[in-house]
């Protein structure tokens, strides 16, 4: 019965997850097509695909290394990308903190944006189900999107091996990270961030690469943190 | 791009530690405690606060034009903020600038 119901939660889990991947497959090609282009090897492009899974993370720290950025830098930059993934991990853990250690290492390694915006769409839906199921839907989230992220970052470092320079795919990169952000604008905060985060960065552009951007980040976290009080308190 | 090869194993091996001990971090060690309000709130705004730093010289100064501000590339991020901020949906904004990118060079040559 309730290997039955784990079993159900798991299929549940995958049915969800498997809209992900049309997103996820065209970004993973765009990875590996650009990372190729950009001068790494195919074991080397997979080794960011399969090691780091985080697409935004993995772009910025290829940005930085086009530009020949210090090591410090690329690991500091595209690390703090990755810092909303500690908010993941926080709301995670009410639902999964008492998992066996394995499962929740592997959920860590799996809690990426989609995986964890449906788990914990599924987790207040019902927050009292028993966590082996709880453990189960995120299992089955994560299920058909590794493979298509694995997979489709080969086919982009096959193919792009083979795309000549006059296709532009310079430019493939600067789309990529736009159309990151502009959905990401969900507020006056978020826009106040974002136009801190881009006239910091150019005046500090005379910087060694990486390190103005590792300012305008900080500082436009504080804008963005500010106004999001402010406007709390005017609405309150 | 000027790293040696172990260099590059040594920047995907940490950013990879790093990325886990991050993902790790409420849900091994430090349990269900809730995070102050406070970091929750810079927290949200980690990618945006980043990205468009990073993209910004990109657009306005393009490495393959010899970092001179190019009509086509303008008009291709232009679209694809414009299709994000409406469709909400990254896939649409990347495919929104490409096939702006692509008709603009062939138009503008």
């Amino acid at each position: 019965m309730n290997a039955q119901t784990n079993r159900s939660s798991y299929l549940r889990g995958i049915l969800d997850g498997v809209p992900i991947v049309f997103v996820a497959a065209p970004f993973a090609m765009l990875f590996g097509a650009i990372a190729t282009e950009a001068g790494l090897t195919i074991l080397q492009v997979m080794g960011f695909s399969v090691v780091v899974i985080a697409g935004a993370a993995q772009f910025t720290a290829l940005q930085l290394m086009n530009d020949n950025a210090s090591t410090i830098l690329v690991l500091a930059t595209s690390l703090v990308v990755n810092l909303r993934m500690a908010m993941y991990s926080a709301a995670m853990a009410p639902h999964l903190g008492d998992a066996p250690l394995w499962q929740r290492a592997t959920i860590a390694y799996m809690n990426f944006d989609q995986t964890y915006a449906l788990s914990q769409a599924e987790y207040e839906r019902a927050p009292n189900q028993p966590i082996a199921r709880k453990v189960a839907y995120f299992f089955g989230t994560a299920t058909p999107l590794i493979p298509v992220w694995y997979g489709f970052t080969l086919v982009g470092a096959l193919i792009g091996a083979t795309i000549p320079p006059e296709y532009a795919l310079d430019f493939a990169m600067p789309i990529t990270f736009l159309a990151l952000i502009a959905p990401a604008l969900k507020s006056a905060a978020h826009v106040a961030a974002a136009v801190t985060s881009v006239i910091v960065a150019l005046a500090l552009a005379w910087m060694p690469s990486g390190l103005g951007l590792i300012v305008a980040a900080i500082a436009a976290m504080l804008v963005g943190a500010q106004i999001e009080q402010w406007s709390e308190r005017r609405a309150s | 791009m000027n790293y040696s090869s172990p260099h590059i194993w040594l920047i995907i091996a940490a950013l990879g530690v790093g990325t886990f001990l991050i993902r790790f971090s409420f849900l091994g060690l430090i349990g269900a405690r809730r995070l102050p309000p406070w970091v929750l709130r810079h927290l949200r705004y980690t990618p945006v606060a980043v990205l468009p730093g990073l993209v910004a010289p990109l657009i306005l100064w393009p490495e393959a034009t010899g970092g001179n501000l190019d009509a086509p590339r303008l008009l291709a991020a232009c679209a694809t903020v414009l299709a994000g901020l409406l469709t909400k949906n990254t896939l649409m904004a990347i495919i929104a600038g490409a096939v702006t990118l692509y008709g603009a060079l062939f138009l503008l040559g």
